[in-house]
């Protein structure tokens, strides 16, 4: 065996120093950029928290805007509740059914073309920008259908954002469910509708419901698709299926666009309740995520 | 397709059922497959229908355009005549959108890499969690938060990058007035596309054969030099989709960038000063006060948007397709 010369060494020793240095300045890397992508979130959920306790209370949340003058220190978004409430209710009613099916038949049944066919374009279909959505529903429901813009306009657009979202993840829950709980109850001779119905579906029901959960947290916070949907309104309209309705993003969104300092507290305090509204739907969704890993 | 999915996917019948449960069961069973069918159908019929309405009411307007559509920069469909283009707002919505993944595509991947590669497992997962919940903060809140906060940090940034990069055209001189500006509006984007980016690198990350790695570590490499050879080779088509997915995002995005944006419609290839308009928020901005054929012209801008959003993820999920097509040839 031949001596390695000196100088060798010590170049590899600067090699493995460099080496070293490259490794850590990496880890830093990384490490700052976890820190930059936090900041914003402390940020945003800081200043929506501090600014939004200015004008949140029961007055704001029992009150609408009927009447209520940019300059005036009063207000508030009970009508944008119940608007948003309403539009987000009626787009998850109508968007589960259809979603929980379009997943059964690209899972259960579907084997063919139509079925890769229908997965590939649910994709796609979830990066349909919210504001198209909305454009689309004023084009078919509004103008081509001649419905005029309602609560109910907004909510079928708040439907075609929620079913990509619902038929994906029901998809990957249904692909979980062993295939021997289905075999077992075909080979009992359960008709393999009833087999979907009564053992493979409930067997998925936790993270399907976590998924439209998610599905539901995400729209509510939906802007785009409702001002040219339900537009805006200052009043009280309970009624979805006729005439503007408020609903809270677009509260915010019109507050936010005056420039008196009152109207910006209450967008504000708009987007607190707006927050809230969907942390306790995330939380929610979370919970039956938990209590779906203990029992499955 | 898995395995299993296709096991259940009608290969099994049931085995000698009794006869009035084996015809109530294919009539149900008929019924309820023809249900699912069409929900899914519906679904097609839903993305067909968007490009279908959105070109029947875009035609009108277009005709009575007297402009070049593609070219024109100025947006005046409720003048006589009436004259609007979309070049001004596509050149505004792809400044942005590129600008956006510019500043978040790194940090994605830097989290990404993190919470895969470096943290210990149970850090990880918060951080994880932390990290989507940037994803559920709505884009109006981001708006506001944009404006009534971001703004006034973001001047003395912008005077900086003009200071010292002004010799490029993006940071060239605007008469000292910063803020409101496509650079605040990509830095909100940017915020708003990097949980999505990190959430699906993470995925692609944890995809990465765990032999991959342990052959580059036996090989005495650094966790950075496994991470460049092993890992980041492996998830090349998926970081592409992820940042393509992303893009896609950050095109569409509507209120955050009409909240932060005073609308107007010059071309200026300078980031920095107030202005700038794209294609989303001027259709969220101009739609309550327009007429009819406005309301065309802004139904025309998004299908343009409509269509570049399309194309970007067809590509996005077309990598995506043809990468799990080529890993699951080679298992």
């Amino acid at each position: 065996m031949t001596a390695v010369p000196a100088e060798a060494l010590a170049g590899d020793r600067v090699r493995g120093m460099r080496r070293r240095l490259v490794n850590r300045m990496a880890t830093v890397f990384m490490g700052l950029a976890v820190a930059v992508a936090l900041l914003p979130l402390v940020l945003v959920i800081y200043y929506t928290v501090v600014k939004g306790l200015a004008r949140f209370g029961g007055y704001f949340l029992q009150h609408s805007m009927r009447g209520v003058g940019s300059m005036d220190a009063t207000g508030g978004a009970y009508h944008a509740i119940i608007g948003t409430l309403e539009q987000v209710g009626i787009a998850t009613t109508v968007a589960v059914p259809v979603g929980l099916l379009a997943a059964v038949y690209t899972v259960e049944y579907g084997r063919g073309r139509l079925a890769s066919t229908i997965r590939f374009f649910t994709d796609v279909m979830t990066g349909v920008p919210s504001i198209v959505a909305g454009l689309f529903v004023y084009a078919f429901w509004v103008l081509a259908l001649g419905q005029g813009f309602s609560g109910f306009a907004a909510a079928l657009a708040l439907m075609i954002l929620m079913l990509p979202t619902i038929v994906r993840s029901a998809e990957e829950m249904l692909k979980l469910v062993p295939d021997s709980l289905r075999e077992a109850a075909l080979a009992l001779g359960v008709p393999r509708w009833r087999t979907i119905l009564s053992v493979v579906l409930p067997t998925a029901s936790a993270g399907i419901i976590t998924g439209v959960m998610l599905a539901v947290a995400r729209v509510a916070g939906e802007t785009a698709p409702l001002l040219l949907t339900a537009l805006n309104f200052d009043s009280i309209n309970l009624d979805p299926f006729h005439g503007q309705q408020a609903a809270l993003p677009t509260f915010i969104f019109s507050q936010a666009s005056l420039s008196a300092k009152v109207a910006l507290d209450r967008a504000w305090a708009g987007a607190l309740t707006l927050v809230l509204l969907i942390l306790v739907l995330n939380l929610i969704a979370r919970a039956v995520a938990r209590r779906s890993r203990v029992h499955g | 397709m898995s395995d299993a999915s296709a096991l259940s996917g009608g290969g099994l019948t049931p085995l000698g059922p009794s006869k009035d449960s084996a015809t109530g069961g294919r009539l149900g069973d008929k019924v309820f497959r023809g249900l699912s069918g069409a929900a899914g159908v519906a679904l097609l019929v839903v993305i067909g229908g968007i490009g279908v309405f959105l070109v029947a009411k875009a035609i009108p307007a277009l005709r009575s355009d007297t402009t070049s559509f593609l070219g024109t920069r100025e947006f005046l469909p409720e003048a006589d005549p009436p004259t609007f283009g979309v070049a001004a707002l596509a050149f505004g919505t792809l400044m942005s959108s590129f600008l956006a993944l510019v500043m978040a595509v790194p940090v994605a991947l830097g989290v990404a890499l993190f919470i895969t590669q470096v943290a210990p497992r149970r850090i990880a997962g918060v951080l994880g969690n932390l990290v989507d919940l940037l994803a559920a903060v709505p884009s109006v809140v981001y708006g506001l938060w944009g404006v009534a906060y971001l703004n006034d940090k973001i001047k003395p940034v912008s005077s900086v990058l003009h200071r010292t990069l002004g010799w490029i055209p993006l940071f060239g001189d605007t008469g000292g007035r910063y803020g409101r500006s496509i650079f605040l509006a990509s830095v909100v984007l940017a915020i708003m596309i990097l949980p999505i980016i990190a959430a699906l690198s993470r995925e692609i990350f944890l995809q990465v054969p765990p032999g991959n790695r342990e052959a580059a570590y036996a090989l005495g490499a650094t966790r950075w030099e496994m991470i460049r050879t092993a890992v980041l080779p492996f998830s090349r088509p998926g970081i592409t989709a992820a940042v393509m997915l992303g893009l896609g995002r950050a095109l569409g995005e509507t209120i955050a960038v009409a909240l932060v944006l005073l609308s107007n419609f010059e071309i200026t290839a300078n980031v920095l000063g107030p202005g700038g308009n794209t294609i989303a928020a001027n259709i969220a901005t101009k739609f309550a006060e327009y007429g009819p054929t406005g309301r065309g012209a802004l139904i025309a801008t998004g299908l343009v948007l409509f269509v570049i959003t399309f194309l970007v993820n067809l590509a996005a999920r077309g990598i995506v397709y043809r990468s799990a097509r080529r890993l699951a040839a080679d298992a």
